[in-house]
């Protein structure tokens, strides 16, 4: 449990319920200030309508949101920075034009120099804003959520469209920005992000949040196993039933406490291990338990 | 700090619409197309037939009938003699007669006046009492002038304020926005002048720049006239801001925006005279912004009619002003 004085932001019985559709259905958050905290969930699980009501664009119907222990208000909007799944960005204005015109609508700022060397901007600058690739837009948008140099900082999605090496970079970043002591609400699809970068981490679907914790207590508050993969073409007709197994994108896995034993069984039956992958558990599969669904489905 | 913000609002808007050449380029062409279109049509002559405004018709005397009778002249009857004058000066008519006393007007400078004089005292020469004004002659270019000055501020007004809002709303910025320290008012308030500012420089830009070429009448003051194009774009823009309130599809907006602007632009006196239109039209027209700037510029611009000369135009632009911002405010949502 946090402390009263450590909690930055206090959701209480956060309930939004449109027409047709019970997006939010009564969840707590408590977060503490300094921490990277992951809201992770399917399409349609509600995490993206739970991070907007958070930042003040939707109005829940009904529950508290405390910032600072004060419901949220103009000393929310000035020291959050926002970082939206998509936002366009006015056409025919430069990336130093934009950001100029949002440190403007603060009265405190980030140091813009440090702000645009820090997201690798200094070479797009008098770039036109359609003008940018995925990665520099990202870059972009990145900064623009830290030019008021916020307390509290809401990531959607940061990296969805990203290649990989620019999704590392932006994780780097990210990073950098934790060690300063700032607060971060990250939304993701991907596992590896959440738990690379995360502390604590919440699962959210149809609405609710099914689990709640830092990423290595939950994998080993739910996992004391570990899984074997190896390609389905080398298997052979081999009877797995003896095992907990199954299919996944063209590989067997199996699941067991006991990798020796695992082994020594294959190799009794002349399966051939030198594709033999050991892997922890992971988020995802966490998310398959909990759920008996893909996370990315 | 609310100035700071609106003015970062404002100077960005104002970036984005200057730099985006085309749009820029075809709000500048096209009022000049439109006037160098008209001056080229009607710069032939057209108008063959000779046009007589008649006093007195029923009563005319038995000379004054055979003048009447006359083909190829378009008489037509008349009830004032003010505003018939008024034609006569700026060579809209060719001649006024009165059928009953005798008397006839004509402007010494139209080349057509004297020529139906001719033809007057060669039919019936004795007993008429010839009377002479004179004015510089009001083309329909002259006349229709104000009114594509204005029309081109509305499509400006509306389009460019209502459209973009919804294209903001639509892709996300406004969303952005919201998420920032920017109310309704700084958001809405920069806006408007951003697009005021364009507006009053692209009209007087295309003013001057076809003036050079057509060398229309402009008899009222400058400043008159800017004013009440500013108040003009102020209604209209706000009629924008009301249209674009809630809107989030480009689509929808861009009809309801049609909607308004094709009726305003057939029925506001652009074109046409409203002067014996059908009076269902005419209080339909009295609705419309355009039907008073235009009014009101015409007046200025032809007349050389002071503020106070259109004060009515001016109350109804004011008025409309106050309504559609109010409501154009308080209707407006961020997503």
């Amino acid at each position: 449990m946090n402390s009263l004085s450590d909690t930055l932001l206090e959701i209480n019985n956060l309930v939004k319920h449109y027409p047709s559709v019970k997006a939010v259905n009564g969840i707590d958050i408590s977060l503490n200030a300094g921490i990277c905290f992951g809201l992770l969930g399917p399409n349609g699980a509600g995490k993206t309508t739970t991070v907007e009501i958070l930042e003040g664009i939707l109005s829940p119907t009904s529950g508290d949101i405390l910032y600072k222990g004060q419901p949220l208000g103009d000393q929310f909007r000035k020291e959050a920075g926002i970082m939206f799944q998509s936002t366009a960005l006015q056409d025919y204005i430069t990336v130093a034009e934009t950001l100029k015109m949002f440190a403007r609508f603060y009265t405190r700022n980030a140091d813009l120099d440090e702000l645009i060397q820090r997201c690798n901007l200094t070479d797009y600058l008098h770039q036109d804003n359609r003008e940018l690739s995925g990665g520099q837009r990202q870059r972009l948008l990145l900064a623009i959520a830290l030019v008021n140099d916020p307390d509290i900082i809401f990531l959607d999605e940061p990296t969805t469209g990203l290649d990989p090496q620019a999704r590392r970079n932006f994780w780097e970043l990210i990073n950098d920005i934790k060690a300063e002591g700032k607060t971060i609400i990250l939304t993701t699809h991907y596992m590896d992000e959440a738990y690379t970068l995360c502390d604590e981490i919440a699962i959210m679907d149809h609405g609710k949040i099914i689990a709640e914790g830092t990423p290595k207590d939950l994998l080993a508050k739910h996992f004391n196993d570990v899984v074997l993969q190896l390609p389905e073409s080398v298997m052979n007709g081999f009877d797995l039933s003896a095992f907990t197994a199954h299919s996944r994108h063209g590989h067997v896995e199996i699941t067991t406490c006991d990798v020796d034993e695992v082994i020594s069984v294959l190799i009794k039956n002349n399966i051939s291990l030198a594709q033999l992958q050991i892997r922890s558990r992971t988020l995802d599969d966490l998310f398959l338990e909990l759920t008996g669904k893909e996370l990315r489905a | 700090m609310l100035l700071n913000r609106f003015l970062a609002l404002l100077s960005t808007r104002n970036k984005e619409f200057l730099r985006d050449r085309s749009s820029l380029g075809w709000n500048i062409l096209m009022p000049v197309l439109i006037v160098a279109g008209f001056a080229f049509a009607f710069s032939g002559d057209l108008g063959n037939q000779f046009k007589v405004g008649v006093l007195n018709q029923h009563t005319a005397t038995a000379e004054s009938q055979r003048f009447l009778e006359l083909r190829h002249i378009d008489f037509y009857p008349v009830d004032t003699i003010t505003s018939a004058l008024s034609k006569v000066q700026r060579h809209q008519v060719d001649m006024l007669f009165d059928a009953e006393k005798q008397q006839y007007w004509i402007n010494t400078e139209s080349p057509a006046g004297y020529m139906v004089e001719k033809v007057l005292l060669g039919v019936a020469s004795q007993g008429f009492e010839k009377q002479s004004v004179s004015g510089k002659q009001i083309r329909y270019i002259d006349w229709v002038i104000p009114g594509i000055l204005s029309m081109n501020m509305m499509f400006s007004a509306l389009f460019g304020v209502g459209f973009v809002i919804v294209r903001y709303r639509k892709n996300g910025m406004l969303k952005r926005l919201k998420a920032t320290p920017i109310t309704a008012f700084e958001y809405l308030s920069a806006q408007i002048v951003s697009r005021m500012m364009l507006i009053m420089v692209v009209t007087a830009f295309v003013f001057y720049g076809t003036n050079f070429f057509v060398d229309f009448v402009m008899n009222g003051s400058h400043l008159s006239l800017f004013l009440i194009f500013a108040l003009g774009a102020l209604s209209m823009i706000s009629l924008g801001l009301v249209i674009a309130a809630r809107m989030t599809s480009e689509e929808t907006a861009g009809g309801l925006l049609n909607l308004f602007s094709w009726p305003m632009m057939f029925f506001s006196g652009v074109w046409f005279s409203l002067e014996g239109a059908a009076p269902a039209m005419q209080a339909i027209a009295e609705v419309f912004p355009l039907t008073h700037v235009t009014a009101a510029a015409r007046a200025i611009m032809i007349d050389g009619a002071s503020l106070l000369e259109v004060g009515y135009h001016i109350l109804v632009l004011l008025a409309q002003s106050i309504v559609f911002l109010a409501l154009g405010s308080w209707y407006f949502k961020w997503d």
